[in-house]
């Protein structure tokens, strides 16, 4: 018997890490990102799931760091430091951002490619290189990584599952 | 949302007469589309995490058909109505006579598409012009867009104005279902209707219960 996997979801404006032996998830990214962040030496990674790209959009009265772009990187690169990463070795793939409609009040609608823009830059503020994306286009993405193969596998509506 | 207010059973009891008296509206309009019995079923209204909601409508990978659309004026807020793939399929085979539609098997006839978004116009119209006669606010529609995809995908872009002030929604759902098909094709789709944070209060206090 072939022993699976155990898989650790994420949710909506999320975030959680995984090790080597477990795999990470999170379902039906539309225009929000889904960003992994991983050291492959040590076979660690975590896993946000973002909606929003500025946390000054925020507001609660509590925010949710996993919700933005720019709270929700920095708060994953911490949380990893402190499992022992260092941020020197952590690298970065993204998936996400996709225009789902074709209406809505301009910001609105441009909120897909904005989310991506604004991982871009957060990663490239805290000097975290972006190996692989798939981002953009108009279909939902289920995305999954894997510590151990580094590797980030998409699923798509009716399309072949691909591997970043 | 005024920090200090506190949403009752009572006003939730307020926000599911609202479900009741649109998908009341909107299954007439159905069954006056289908020439067949539409039943509609007892609304709930719940205050959830954007990830219960996500499960509400089957589970963020979902594959589903649904009619998204902005609402504008006194209230503003999302709603979307929601068929599984099987249900779209079933709705548009009969309404074309085309046997073969299938929205697993892209690109689709625009014939199909376009009958899919008008379904969405009539019931989501219906829907709304009840609940603007009900309460007397000025409630607007945006045009119906359609998407064929998976649940979270789809209606976490209806969460985005609310995702600014809270990590929950008050979501009126309702489910009406094509009555006397004794086969499990009969049609059958959830309304969701997502309030924007500030459109609660215009609601409770047009129609006095604040």
């Amino acid at each position: 018997m072939i022993a699976r996997n155990e898989v650790v979801r994420v949710g909506i404006s999320d975030m959680n890490i995984v090790k080597a032996g477990k795999t990470i998830r999170t379902s039906g990214l539309g225009s929000c990102v889904g960003i992994v962040l991983y050291d492959e030496f040590k076979k660690i990674g975590g896993m946000v799931h973002i909606m929003l790209p500025d946390s000054s959009l925020d507001r609660s009265k509590k925010i949710n760091e996993a919700k933005y772009a720019d709270t929700g990187i920095y708060t994953l690169m911490e949380i990893l430091k402190a499992e022992g990463v260092r941020p020197m070795s952590l690298k970065a793939k993204i998936a996400g951002g996709a225009q789902m409609f074709q209406f809505g009040s301009s910001d609105t609608l441009r909120i897909g490619p904005r989310n991506v823009e604004a991982v871009k830059s957060e990663l490239k503020r805290l000097s975290i290189p972006l190996i692989a994306e798939q981002t953009g286009g108009s279909k939902g993405r289920t995305i999954e990584f894997d510590p151990v193969t580094a590797k980030l596998s998409i699923r798509s509506v009716n399309e072949e599952p691909i591997e970043i | 949302m005024s920090p200090d207010f506190q949403i009752t059973d009572f006003h939730l009891d307020v926000l599911k007469e609202i479900g009741n008296i649109g998908a009341a509206h909107a299954a007439t309009s159905l069954s006056q589309l289908l020439n067949r019995k539409v039943d509609m079923y007892v609304p709930s209204v719940k205050l959830v995490t954007f990830d219960e909601m996500f499960e509400l409508a089957g589970g963020a990978e979902e594959h589903v058909a649904s009619i998204f659309l902005r609402i504008q004026g006194d209230v503003t807020g999302s709603m979307f109505f929601m068929l599984s793939i099987e249900s779209a399929n079933h709705f548009i085979q009969l309404l074309t006579g085309d046997e073969a539609f299938d929205f697993h098997q892209p690109p689709v006839s625009e014939i199909g598409a376009s009958s899919m978004q008008e379904l969405g116009n009539i019931l989501s119209g219906s829907y709304l012009s009840a609940l603007s006669d009900f309460t007397s606010l000025n409630i607007q529609p945006t045009v119906p867009s359609l998407g064929v995809d998976m649940v979270g995908a789809i209606i976490s872009y209806g969460l985005i104005e609310i995702s600014q002030y809270s990590d929950e929604v008050i979501v009126i759902d309702t489910e009406i279902r094509e009555n006397d098909n004794p086969d499990t094709k009969a049609i059958k789709g959830n309304f969701f209707l997502l309030p924007d944070p500030d459109s609660y209060m215009t609601i409770f206090r047009s129609l006095g219960v604040l």
